[in-house]
């Protein structure tokens, strides 16, 4: 099973007055088979520890340790991260102009399989993928994430997941935008990858609502770039009682 | 694309774009048009028609004298067309606008005419392809297609000298002609080409520029229409390389009632120095009710040191149109997409081929010609590797 560790890291960003801390040392263990959420309140970090992660260019690692079954994550160009098998359902998936979905995908599949994935059975999963997630095959033929709805960029996401099916998963507010039965089909689409019981979720979100759905094994509440606290699912019944006031104290002190 | 991109308002009025737009100096009607090199001075490159154009490079051709060489053009198609040299002066559908068009008319000596049977329905393009040897040259092709003929004519472009040429378009009434134009000289090579087409009573003409190499690259095309009911549809694709000049001029000229212009010109910019130029000039006049025009100039920047100009210009004399527009939009390469297909596994050089190949997609689609598209995807393939491996070669430095 794989083990994705994050060992005291510390990531900052550019700004026009030189480069500003983010994240300050974080801490983190995420095995096959364990569902983790983070939960924070906005400007926290948690979506630069997503981005950080997978490789973003815009988040320079200054100190820290992020590695998968051992091997040097932040050594790795982003490609090499994904089919290394980290994955990343991002908050605002970008638009691809005059790329297929069904070409994207086949080429995604490909790159993280070392070769093509054998046709007839390709269409099928890909129907079956879409079909799962409420979306109609045609789907296939339109343009990356070009003319989809906010919900649309969301569950071709989690159609990306299913179909590249990766060691670990980080889903960065998968859940934010997304009406009541839209956030129920993205969950379940989650727990059917979850399910196979080797594979790790890290669940980045904002609110408790999305889990009612997806029952997290770790609750982490990220305060001011680092895990404030960490519990199980009673934090999270926590969080949904009486908000971050609690935790932003906390933060304000450190 | 980035968010610098701007799409210009379409709508049936003339609009501003706001002061300090540029405005043409003088009506695109009343520019000089002339068979005589004498009626145009030698350009300084503060000219309207050539402020863009580095005419430091283009003395040679300027001159009014003899080339150096006869360029070497072979043309040939499928039974029933007919391949001939014919005087200069049979068809006048072309007039000089530039000096250079008007020298190389003038010292062409023949014109190659590629003539259309009335009603042939040609199922094979007809190829026309002509050789710059090195040397200064001067060409002169006459495409005619008969009325109610179906054809596809490719002028194929190679070589390495400088190239001087006119190209006389006359599509036959109700005829559908399809004329493709590949720019693909050496490195070095200079082709600066004046194209004009008239377009007969419900004839439609398909128009496809493609520039692929030379030092500059300068195409005038140049549309009217023969009576109602015409259609015009003027592509282009350009990929522009570090200290390349690919420059297209566009004006279509509506006179007669109820004709359809569509325009649409894609580039792709990469590596020092490397640069396009759009001119897209569409005068409506006051006869030319029930006019449907649009163009679209997009251009990608792939990378510093390479710059995009691009010019819509619109007039409009009479209201009584169905629709005017025009859009332009120049954005840089968006390194948001690349980090998105690369956190899908797919390996930086691909990524960026798959975001420049679905830049060019509905154009390449919109070609018709499957020899063109799949020799299009395959040199772009080559241009991409080339510049992915300079930029490697420029990060190691």
């Amino acid at each position: 099973m794989a083990t994705l560790e994050i060992r005291d890291l510390h990531v900052s960003v550019d700004t026009e007055n030189g480069p500003k801390e983010i994240l300050r040392g974080v801490d983190l263990t995420i095995a096959g088979g364990q569902t983790h959420a983070i939960m924070g309140p906005n400007g926290s970090g948690k979506s630069t520890l997503a981005y950080s992660i997978a490789g973003h260019p815009k988040y320079n690692v200054t100190s820290g340790t992020v590695t998968l079954d051992g091997e040097d994550v932040l050594d790795m160009k982003v490609d090499e991260r994904a089919r290394a098998g980290l994955f990343l359902a991002m908050q605002y998936p970008v638009e691809v102009p005059g790329v297929s979905v069904s070409n994207f995908l086949r080429t995604a599949k490909t790159a993280i399989d070392g070769e093509a994935p054998k046709l007839r059975t390709w269409v099928k999963d890909v129907n079956k993928a879409l079909t799962d997630l409420d979306m109609d095959p045609d789907f296939g033929t339109r343009n990356v994430n070009e003319g989809f709805s906010g919900g649309e960029k969301k569950r071709h996401e989690i159609v990306q997941l299913e179909l590249l099916n990766p060691k670990i998963a980080i889903l960065d507010e998968t859940d934010s935008g997304l009406d009541i039965d839209a956030l129920k089909i993205v969950s379940t689409g989650v727990n059917r990858f979850a399910e196979q019981g080797d594979k790790g979720v890290l669940l980045i979100t904002h609110y408790t609502r999305i889990l009612r759905y997806i029952k997290p094994d770790f609750v982490h509440v990220f305060v001011d770039g680092k895990v404030a606290e960490e519990g199980g699912h009673e934090l999270a019944d926590e969080l949904e009682a009486n908000g971050y006031e609690r935790f932003l104290k906390t933060g304000a002190k450190a | 694309m980035s968010a610098t991109e701007t799409l210009v308002a379409t709508g049936n009025q003339a609009h501003s774009h706001g002061p300090g737009s540029p405005v043409p100096l003088q009506a695109r009607n009343e520019r000089t048009t002339s068979y005589d090199v004498a009626d145009f001075p030698v350009p300084n490159g503060r000219e309207e028609e050539w402020r863009f154009t580095p005419v430091k490079a283009l003395k040679a051709l300027f001159a009014d004298e003899a080339g150096t060489e006869t360029p070497k053009i072979d043309a040939y198609g499928p039974d029933g067309v007919v391949v001939e040299s014919i005087a200069l002066d049979t068809v006048k559908v072309l007039t000089p606008q530039d000096r250079i068009a008007a020298v190389a008319w003038t010292h062409a000596g023949a014109a190659t005419a590629v003539r259309i049977p009335v009603e042939a329905e040609l199922t094979e393009p007809v190829h026309v392809n002509v050789a710059s040897l090195g040397g200064r040259g001067y060409g002169h092709l006459v495409i005619e297609a008969g009325r109610h003929s179906r054809a596809t004519v490719i002028i194929d472009h190679t070589g390495s000298g400088e190239y001087g040429a006119n190209v006389e378009i006359v599509v036959g009434d109700g005829a559908e002609l399809r004329v493709v134009s590949i720019q693909q000289g050496d490195h070095e090579s200079i082709h600066i080409g004046q194209h004009d087409a008239v377009i007969g009573r419900d004839a439609k003409l398909n128009h496809v520029t493609v520039t692929l190499g030379g030092k500059i690259v300068r195409l005038s095309t140049n549309v009217r229409y023969a009576g109602p009911g015409g259609d015009a549809n003027l592509l282009g694709v350009l990929f522009a390389e570090s200290g390349q000049h690919h420059e297209n001029r566009l004006f279509v000229d509506h006179e007669a009632i109820n004709c359809k212009s569509n325009v649409l010109y894609k580039g792709v910019l990469a590596g020092d120095h490397a640069r396009s130029v759009w001119i897209g000039d569409v005068l409506i006049r006051a006869a030319a009710e029930g006019t449907n025009t649009f163009e679209l100039n997009r251009n990608l920047v792939l990378t510093d040191g390479a710059r995009a100009d691009s010019v819509p210009n619109l007039e409009i004399e009479t209201g009584e149109i169905e629709g005017a527009g025009h859009a332009s939009a120049t954005g840089r390469f968006d390194d948001e997409q690349l980090f998105y297909l690369q956190a899908r596994g797919i390996p930086e050089d691909e990524a960026r081929r798959l975001v420049v190949s679905g830049f060019f997609n509905d154009i390449i689609g919109r070609i018709g010609v499957p020899e063109v598209s799949e020799h299009l995807h395959d040199v772009i393939e080559q241009k991409l590797a080339r510049t992915a491996e300079l930029s490697a070669a420029a990060a190691k430095a």
